[in-house]
């Protein structure tokens, strides 16, 4: 964002201890007398979570050396409970460590694409540092949305129109409008999902003056844009994710780790997500969502077996195949195969159906494995769900 | 009839001779679909199949062959670009199979193709088929991935953002002995060229279609906005499906455009939508035919 123009408080990054002193001596060096310690995790809420040790707080202010020092010492390398991370936690790998400005009012601005009309918008509103999906419910009138031109980019007058209904006036009107360009340009070029600052935050200098500061922000990048970013590639930090999610993501699955303990395998997007609403709808849980997608190999099929029992949770398995254009028995060869390499010995439960379903089934019912055959979709996650009653 | 393809609609493929390409446009010409051109810059003059001219752009491949629609399987990083030769050509119709554009890319698109004449159908979407009366429904007009035989010639109109959820449907119907007009993918992705909306217009307005299966998933708000327009518009019985009910928020469930986010987008949200319009909600992906063919 800096490198875009857009205004951020002076600060450093700390992966370990020594560079957190480092970073620290400078910022006090440097003539402020407070600064903010600040975790750096893939979760929001930082401020009020607790450590697993019992030190309150991700988020610090401190006013001497020491001060800092002592809570830096405190929160690398410690976990993390916020409302956004669950139980378990997160681990805090990285701190940021910036100076604390006099903070006058706190706003909430946001670069984001507005799916409806295909096109992106600015989103703000006065009561910063709130949740503002809150605020968007209980007060939508308090929220100020522009509209931007794909063509010409957010514009100056666009800018100036939320700074003034944010209720700046005098040159931090323009002051502002610039900073929002900044950030759209950022959202941009870096091809973001959404970049959100939460507080945008009006300080006062030592010099009495006042000025407009992104204190802290969060984004999200478009995956799909990620060829045309090397950069952004360098900094994803593997700590952050389900290591399950890592792995099937190698084997070009597309896995999300859930809570439940029925596991589904499935090709297709939709039906992947369709498959856990039937086994929800029959009164079980879902352990994953999995898309093997349209051409899977034997080897991903196999890779996606062992994914799945790679989940403690999971009881039961369902496997749910549409061959549209996919050969059933192809896919029957690779489950067996999978089964037996695995050693699987969870209730399997399998539903396939379309292009060559016949030699398909003949497949799975020769194989000597006690699989569970379904029909249907439906039937498949009833009897699912009863396998793990 | 039938909406967006008819049997007879002669089409081009463009990036024909790459392998996932080649691969659909073979399946194409074995269900009989009048696949008439490749395109593929740097590589015309040569031939596909032997018998299918390959050209270095779309408005050469146009002009020989009288193609009117195209189907796009270039990579992500040109797929973009190629929507825009299509439109910039004239092309009536340009379905982007392709699945990985970034998002950035498909809002010029749009923006671009505001004015145009050009109808963009997804990207990554299965495409779009017009079932034949020949031997399991060959002879229709197939522009994309899906599976041609599961279809049956008829008078249900299929639209949904899911590929394997369409085929789904489409096998439902056709096993109960019922025939589809037109089914139409209009892909996973958060910035589409065709909506549900604009797809339930045509088959509103398409006098052989007699009742509509419509299949949405999280993410957005664009069955909503259809389901308010069918409400007090559509003729027609329509039954639907929403995809994604079990989803967790906030996280994208593969297709780039199925994620709750903010609150909005969820499944409940879309099937009160669905029933406050009167459309049969389908209570598991199982009974998207059955649900309709009550209605009916």
């Amino acid at each position: 964002m800096e490198r875009h123009g857009v205004k951020v408080p002076a600060g450093e990054p700390a992966t370990n201890f020594d560079e957190a002193k480092a970073a620290i001596a400078k910022l006090f060096d440097g003539g402020n007398a407070r600064v903010v310690v600040k975790s750096q995790i893939h979760a929001g809420g930082r401020g009020k979570g607790t450590f697993k040790d019992g030190f309150q707080g991700g988020v610090h202010l401190a006013d001497s050396v020491e001060d800092a020092t002592a809570k830096a010492e405190a929160m690398l390398g410690n976990v993390l409970v916020t409302k956004q991370t669950g139980e378990a936690g997160k681990q805090v790998n990285r701190l940021l460590i910036t100076s604390a400005e006099e903070i006058k009012s706190e706003f909430y601005v946001a670069v984001l694409l507005d799916r409806a009309l295909g096109k992106p918008i600015v989103m703000a509103s006065a009561e910063g540092g709130m949740d503002i999906e809150e605020v968007a419910e209980k007060s939508p009138e308090k929220i100020i949305k522009e509209v931007i031109d794909p063509a010409l980019g957010l514009q100056p007058h666009q800018g100036r129109k939320v700074a003034i209904a944010l209720g700046l006036r005098g040159r931090l009107i323009g002051q502002t409008a610039r900073l929002l360009q900044a950030l759209y340009k950022t959202w941009h070029e870096c091809d973001g999902s959404m970049l959100e600052i939460n507080p945008l935050a009006l300080i006062v200098n030592e010099d009495g003056t006042e000025a407009v500061v992104a204190l802290d922000a969060k984004m999200s990048i478009d995956d799909n844009s990620l060829f045309r970013h090397p950069d952004i590639v360098a900094m994803r930090d593997i700590s952050e994710e389900d290591p399950l999610e890592v792995e099937a993501a190698g084997h070009d699955l597309n896995y999300i780790k859930l809570d439940g303990n029925i596991a589904c395998l499935v090709n297709g997007a939709g039906l992947a997500m369709a498959t856990m609403d039937a086994i929800k709808h029959y009164g079980g849980d879902p352990a994953n969502f999995l898309d093997v997608g349209g051409g899977a190999t034997k080897a991903q099929v196999k890779a996606a077996f062992e994914i799945i029992v790679g989940d403690p949770n999971v009881q039961a398995i369902l496997v749910n195949i549409f061959g549209g254009i996919m050969n059933c028995n192809t896919i029957a060869e690779g489950i067996v195969a999978a089964v037996k390499e695995t050693h699987l010995t969870l209730p399997l439960v399998v539903r396939l159906e379309g292009n060559n379903v016949d030699a398909g089934r003949a497949t799975l019912a020769a194989s000597g494995l006690t699989l569970i055959t379904a029909d249907s979709l439906a039937e498949g996650a009833k009897k699912s769900v009863a396998a793990v009653k | 009839m039938s909406i967006l393809v008819k049997p007879e609609t002669k089409f081009l493929v463009q990036g024909i001779t790459g392998g996932f390409g080649g691969r659909h446009a073979q399946l194409s010409l074995d269900y009989g679909s009048q696949l008439v051109a490749g395109v593929t810059p740097g590589k015309g003059g040569q031939m596909f199949a032997d018998t299918v001219p390959v050209f270095d752009s779309v408005a050469e491949a146009m002009a020989e062959t009288g193609a009117t629609a195209s189907a796009i399987f270039v990579p992500p990083p040109f797929a973009a670009d190629a929507i825009l030769e299509g439109a910039a050509a004239g092309l009536d119709l340009v379905v982007c199979i392709t699945e990985g554009i970034p998002v950035r890319d498909m809002i010029s698109v749009k923006d671009a193709l505001k004015d145009s004449s050009t109808i963009l159908l997804g990207p990554n979407c299965p495409g779009v088929v017009t079932p034949g009366d020949g031997k399991d429904s060959s002879g229709g007009c197939r522009i994309g991935i899906a599976p041609g035989y599961i279809h049956k010639k008829g008078n249900i109109g299929v639209v949904s953002r899911s590929g394997t959820l369409t085929y789904e449907a489409v096998w439902q119907l056709t096993s109960r002995g019922v025939g589809q007009s037109t089914c139409v993918g209009i892909g996973g992705d958060p910035v589409p060229g065709m909506t549900h909306l604009d797809v339930l217009k045509l088959f509103n307005d398409d006098p052989e279609t007699t009742g509509i299966i419509m299949i949405g998933e999280i993410g957005g708000t664009a069955e909503e906005e259809a389901a308010a327009w069918a409400k007090t518009h559509c003729t027609k019985p329509i039954a639907g499906f929403i995809a994604g009910a079990t989803a967790p928020p906030g996280r994208r469930m593969g297709h780039a455009g199925a994620i709750v986010s903010g609150g909005k987008g969820t499944a409940e949200a879309k099937q009160d939508a669905f029933r406050e319009a009167g459309i049969g909600v389908a209570e598991t992906p199982s009974e998207m035919a059955d649900t309709l063919l009550k209605m009916m």
